[in-house]
């Protein structure tokens, strides 16, 4: 049974997928699936993730076909920490848009493509093999622009456009890439290529082909020059879509880039230059983009694009300290992006409106609701204790480490630049007397809502939350987790060695 | 616009064109065909027949919404993906029957692969017959 236990939250997707489509008009029949089946996945996302901890890295060949010829799903400490994380999101998220998303959007197959993007983001995060990769971000991208356009409105199908060109643009490079990388070594297994990379003689071109693979992740994970498809974009939809694409959508190009650029290719100097470079300019010009919006979902869209920066910083710099911060950034900030995005929702729900200046009052309103935002909001900002604190502490003592002062400023001036958003979101919603905002009719105003559909918009908040403040105040075993994890991520060849010795291929 | 010519000829070619994309579905595990490409022209059979005799009529031939085949098919695909894992064998491993009897054995080899096949074939004929009805539907 635990053989083939990393393929589990894969399948289990795609049967909730097939079960929601075969219901696709009982829509409250969807809903109690889609709940019950996203808390089933996280048990076994759980089980998946004590099991790797446990035991190390799982490997499983589908089809039976022997390494690397055979498509290799891989279970590895980072993959098993982003499958349990996307479940949580997953189990949040699916309980947060069956109560705010209203019915005529969920009756064109809401629950049954979120399940299948769910599917993708798993399975991009358990492949061991690069074309693989591409089909799940294929998966990612098609289901994504349908729970973007759902609903039809012009707003969304003019973000819709811009987020689907360059995301299709980027799958086309990757695509490339990976054809370059073929032609070059005649693999597509990660493992194998770890080993057939480095032996090709011509440098040059893998160099190139090295940058192919960072432009087009690049453009997924919304880095410096290629992000404006994503504040573009992000408002737009319910805002139960874009908590699960702030807290997910742009960590996959972020892991896609961590795995390939220390499995497959070695950073240089020169492409550690270049990743240095881009992560200093996304956490400038993120932090810049915030700081002028008025929209608070487009302001949290631009947070999503500044804090990108950490993470590529960290693999920017290239050791084992850096890596360990910029993984428990990753972490900390799944669960912190995914609430934030659903607190902007039930905002929204209060006051029927995005906009700060509009918005207040809302502490007066609303005490208990007030403190409990205050956790995601503080753990963004990283107050010590709160999460957003213990990586950035890693990230700048790293920093020190390699002598890159630069970064170091940027960092510092990008949690500065954070922490004014945060307090003068805090100050002008929650705290300034707003202005008499217009009572809209037939609007689902939050306090009209019963009291289950209250619980199911609440709920998913204090469960994030509570996760949250668990990786600020037991930040000793997060931290053991992410330096485990950099440390396989460091010296591959724990890897390599679980994909070609323990993949036994089971006798017919 | 509706010539007897091709309302006649319709009749005849929904059947032979059925035939023939179960022909290429069984062809596939080996030579070109497959899933995809029967499943193509099984739309092709019923969008022609719904030109020749209005979309009204095919429906009520299918008798069932189109869009119904597309969790058929990949509910088909997925238990022929998930088969092998009941004798230990890795997800998707091609599990094969022993060969059939003469009259049988033209459908070739018959394993998990064909029955992933056919759930490609459905989900293909969804949601081609489910687009295409959606447009003539809406113009």
């Amino acid at each position: 049974m635990t053989e083939q236990l990393l393929l589990y939250p894969l399948l289990l997707q795609m049967f909730l997928a097939i079960v929601l489509m075969f219901s696709w008009s009982r829509i409250s029949w969807q809903k109690g699936i889609s709940i019950i089946g996203s808390f089933l996945n996280l048990g076994v996302a759980v089980w998946l993730f004590s099991h790797v901890w446990e035991n190390g890295t799982q490997t499983i060949q589908a089809g039976n076909w022997a390494p690397p010829f055979g498509i290799t799903f891989v279970a590895d400490s980072l993959s098993a920490t982003l499958v349990l994380l996307t479940s949580i999101a997953g189990v949040a998220v699916s309980s947060f848009s069956s109560a705010s998303v209203i019915p005529s959007r969920l009756k064109f197959g809401y629950f049954p493509i979120f399940h299948f993007l769910l599917l993708g983001l798993n399975g991009a995060f358990l492949t061991g093999d690069i074309f693989n990769l591409y089909v799940w971000f294929e998966i990612i991208i098609i289901t994504s622009f349908v729970l973007l356009t759902i609903g039809g409105e012009k707003a969304q199908l003019e973000g819709a456009m811009k987020y689907f060109t360059l995301n299709i643009l980027a799958s086309v490079i990757f695509l490339t890439a990976i054809a370059v990388l073929y032609g070059l070594t005649g693999s597509l297994n990660m493992a194998d290529l770890a080993g057939k990379v480095a032996a090709v003689e011509n440098r040059t071109l893998i160099q190139v082909n090295a940058l192919l693979f960072l432009i087009g992740f690049g453009i997924k994970s919304a880095v410096f020059p290629l992000y404006f498809w994503l504040p573009a974009s992000y408002h737009t939809p319910p805002s139960a879509v874009s908590s699960i694409f702030g807290g997910l959508l742009t960590k996959v190009g972020v892991y896609a880039l961590l795995r390939v650029f220390t499995l497959i290719f070695e950073l240089d100097t020169f492409l550690q230059n270049v990743l240095l470079t881009i992560a200093v300019l996304t956490l400038f010009s993120g932090a810049i983009g915030a700081l002028v919006q008025n929209n608070i979902r487009k302001m949290f869209s631009y947070l999503v694009i500044c804090h990108i920066g950490y993470m590529i910083a960290g693999l920017g710099m290239m050791t084992e300290v850096a890596i360990a911060g910029a993984i428990f950034y990753l972490i900390h900030d799944i669960l912190v992006k995914t609430n934030l995005f659903m607190v902007t929702g039930v905002i929204y729900k209060l006051k029927a409106t995005n906009s700060m200046k509009k918005l207040g009052g809302l502490y007066a309103d609303q005490p208990l609701l007030s403190l409990l935002f205050a956790i995601p909001l503080f753990s963004l900002v990283g107050i010590p204790p709160l999460s957003g604190f213990w990586p950035k502490l890693s990230l700048i003592g790293a920093g020190f480490e390699t002598g890159n002062y630069v970064l170091i400023g940027a960092i510092l001036f990008a949690s500065f630049l954070t922490l004014f958003v945060v307090v003068r979101f805090w100050a002008e919603v929650f705290w300034k007397n707003g202005e008499k905002v217009e009572k809209i009719r037939n609007f689902p105003y939050f306090n009209k809502l019963r009291n289950y559909k209250k619980f199911q918009i609440i709920g998913p908040i204090v469960f994030l939350s509570i996760i949250t403040l668990y990786v600020g105040f037991g930040a000793e075993n997060i931290q053991a987790l992410a330096t485990r994890i950099s440390y396989e991520l460091m010296n591959s060849e724990g890897y390599i060695d679980a994909v070609f010795s323990n993949a036994r291929i089971m006798e017919k | 616009m509706r010539t007897l010519i091709l309302k006649t000829a319709s009749n005849y070619m929904l059947p032979l064109l059925l035939v023939f994309s179960v022909f290429i579905l069984l062809r596939g595990h080996y030579l070109p065909g497959g899933g995809f490409v029967g499943g193509l022209i099984a739309s092709i059979a019923f969008v022609l027949h719904a030109f020749a005799n209005g979309l009204e009529t095919t429906k009520e031939l299918i008798r069932i919404h189109p869009g119904f085949l597309m969790p058929t098919g990949l509910g088909l695909a997925f238990v022929s993906g998930i088969g092998p894992l009941f004798t230990d064998k890795p997800f998707m491993t091609g599990l094969w029957f022993p060969e059939l009897p003469p009259p049988l054995s033209v459908l070739g080899n018959i394993g998990t692969a064909l029955f992933f096949d056919i759930g490609v074939y459905f989900v293909v004929l969804g949601v081609t017959l489910t687009i295409i009805f959606s447009i003539s539907e809406s113009t």
